[in-house]
């Protein structure tokens, strides 16, 4: 376990989970049920900020296909903190911090839009950049960027 | 469910009842047993819905929408408002009008060409995007810029902040109906255009700032037109404020306006000039310093009240504050190479092509697939002039990233506008929007 007096007491509470340091933040791998307390942990702990949520798709790299990525900051103590937590593809469910950072808003309905990942208790979790009826999501790897047929000049057939 | 009979006596009534009910009373007469609740739900009689509550009847509760094609909306923000006569109870903004998955290409470009997409999305500050996504690549790769690099990445991502608080300016005064400020911050930005236009070949859409340095050094006579700028801007400056510091016009539309607190930022996550305009001195080029831009002196200007006006005069203050470091990057530049020496990152230049098989095949592998980085992932955050601006990478070890996130403050931003704009007048909602600052191609990238 990394040494910080800031986090010691959130560290103590969860010490299953996988705690790193990197020379810019603090890294700490959760399972996703405890997302949402250690989450709360961090806000008392000072981490004030929800800066960015987003998630990282490893399709075929990982036997868990997703990763949600939540960074949080502090404003009093001057540290990043990144959580991970890894989100299987069978049941992409995770507990919203949207109770615990009202920011965590419109980035959760990105992550919900742009990879599927349900996100339990957001308030109003609907589609935010792509249209409502769309289907599928973008950010999946295995979502095709897609591409327009293109006939060339004195070509027979479409390529 | 409010008691009826309670109710009529309230609205009927010209006095107040003078005693509440009892507890045995009202349990005597309840809902459930009252006759009258019975004939209304055999609709033999018709109760008003007057909501005594809220004093104002639904139908004079007003959904409407601004936007998508609004000309304050800078851009494509559309607003759904629920109005009360003139208040604004509810707002809900709706994006993704400008989403063209720039994160989806992201991951089909070479972290070389990454850049050329990433510029894209914050239009009004294309240079620290580019900046943003070279220094999470450089992390990945664990390389270090040669000095003169960071110098030109300073002097170059500060003059965009200078043109990009030009064009904040310039619309919010247009927004309020102040033209001539408009033309003014148009006219100033276009200084730093043109040189922009010299150094990088174009006026917006830069593609210079790259991973490993910059694209190109600095034009010849560059330091004459930097002199320029900083001898012609702060004099329009003051110009500005003669207009609008104490404009009584301008005071009774910004001040007080669009009011949030220290707090609401923190727990929205708002960043920038929003955030300092409510009194936190917090500003990443001072935090978490990048591309040495500790080194050099400058203030972060604070406001008090969180309004329009404070916004307005932070804008005001980091032009200048961006002109000190200017100035500091300009007379200190340092000599030597403008981009990495490591040939697997920079590629060669061309009369070594000739000469070099290594060389040669540096050359075609970084142009065909590009450097490979390390497997890892990275968050690289910088100040841009909306805020937070963050990249965060992955890399699984090949040559393209295998997810690129930016995280972009103007999407982040927006989530201020129910806060500020609940309880505030429809007239209001233009002159916040335009405070905010948001650059819709950030917001939907």
């Amino acid at each position: 376990m990394p040494e910080n007096p800031v986090l010691e007491p959130v560290m103590e509470r969860f010490p299953d989970a996988r705690w790193g340091v990197s020379d810019r933040e603090t890294l700490v791998d959760v399972d996703r049920y405890q997302l949402a307390d250690l989450a709360t942990a961090c806000r008392d702990a000072g981490f004030e900020m929800c800066v960015d949520i987003t998630a990282v798709d490893f399709y075929r790299k990982r036997r868990t296909r997703f990763q949600v990525v939540v960074n949080l900051l502090s404003h009093q103590h001057r540290q990043r903190l990144r959580i991970t937590t890894g989100v299987p593809a069978n049941d992409p469910v995770v507990p919203s911090l949207s109770s615990v950072y009202p920011g965590a808003g419109f980035p959760e309905r990105e992550v919900y839009d742009l990879f599927g990942i349900t996100f339990e208790g957001h308030p109003d979790l609907t589609r935010i950049l792509m249209p409502d009826d769309w289907e599928g999501h973008p950010l999946r790897k295995d979502y095709s960027v897609g591409s327009v047929p293109v006939r060339f000049k004195d070509s027979p057939q479409v390529v | 469910m409010a008691d009826r009979r309670l109710l009529e006596t309230w609205v009927s009534g010209t006095e107040e009842p003078d005693a509440m009910p009892t507890d045995e009373g009202a349990q005597e007469m309840g809902v459930q047993e009252s006759g009258y609740r019975f004939r209304e739900q055999l609709g033999a009689v018709v109760t008003d819905d007057y909501l005594y509550e809220e004093e104002v009847s639904e139908d004079e509760r007003m959904i409407i929408n601004m936007g998508p094609q609004h000309p304050s909306t800078h851009g494509v923000l559309r607003l759904q408002l629920e109005l009360e006569g003139e208040m604004i109870k509810r707002c809900r903004p709706v994006i993704g009008y400008l989403h063209t998955g720039m994160e989806k290409t992201a991951e089909t470009l070479t972290y070389m060409q990454g850049p050329t997409n990433v510029t894209r999305m914050d239009y009004l500050a294309p240079l620290h995007n580019e900046l943003v996504y070279s220094l999470a690549t450089e992390q990945l790769l664990e390389v270090e810029v040669p000095p003169r690099a960071a110098a030109i990445r300073v002097l170059m991502t500060e003059l965009n902040r200078v043109s990009s608080h030009l064009v904040a300016l310039a619309t919010n005064g247009m927004d309020i109906g102040a033209i001539s400020m408009m033309m003014y911050g148009f006219r100033e930005r276009e200084l730093i255009l043109a040189f922009f236009e010299k150094t990088t070949g174009l006026r917006m859409n830069h593609n210079y700032i790259r991973p490993g340095g910059v694209a190109a050094d600095l034009p010849p006579g560059w330091r004459k037109d930097v002199k320029q700028i900083l001898k012609t801007i702060p004099k329009r400056l003051v110009q500005y404020d003669d207009l609008l510091k104490e404009n009584p016009i301008w005071l009774a539309r910004t001040q007080g306006v669009g009011v949030i607190t220290a707090e609401e930022c923190r727990a929205y996550s708002i960043t920038g000039p929003i955030l300092r305009a409510t009194g936190v001195d917090w500003d990443l080029r001072k935090v978490f310093p990048y591309s040495g831009i500790g080194q050099y002196e400058f203030d972060v200007p604070v406001g008090a009240h969180g309004d329009v006006y404070d916004r307005y005069r932070v804008r005001v203050e980091e032009i200048i504050q961006s002109l000190r470091i200017i100035e500091q990057v300009a007379d200190m530049m340092p000599s030597g190479d403008f981009r990495v020496s490591d040939r697997k990152v920079t590629p060669p230049p061309r009369a070594r092509i000739d000469e070099s098989m290594e060389a040669l095949i540096h050359h075609f592998k970084i142009f065909t697939e590009g450097f490979r980085a390390p497997p890892g992932e990275t968050y690289a955050a910088i100040e841009s002039p909306r805020g937070e601006l963050g990249c965060y990478l992955v890399s699984d070890g090949g040559g393209k990233p295998w997810r690129c996130h930016i995280r972009a403050p103007s999407f982040y931003n927006l989530q201020a506008l129910p806060v500020m704009l609940a309880e505030s007048m429809v007239a209001d909602t233009i002159a916040t929007i335009a405070s905010l600052d948001p650059v819709m191609g950030d917001v939907d990238r």
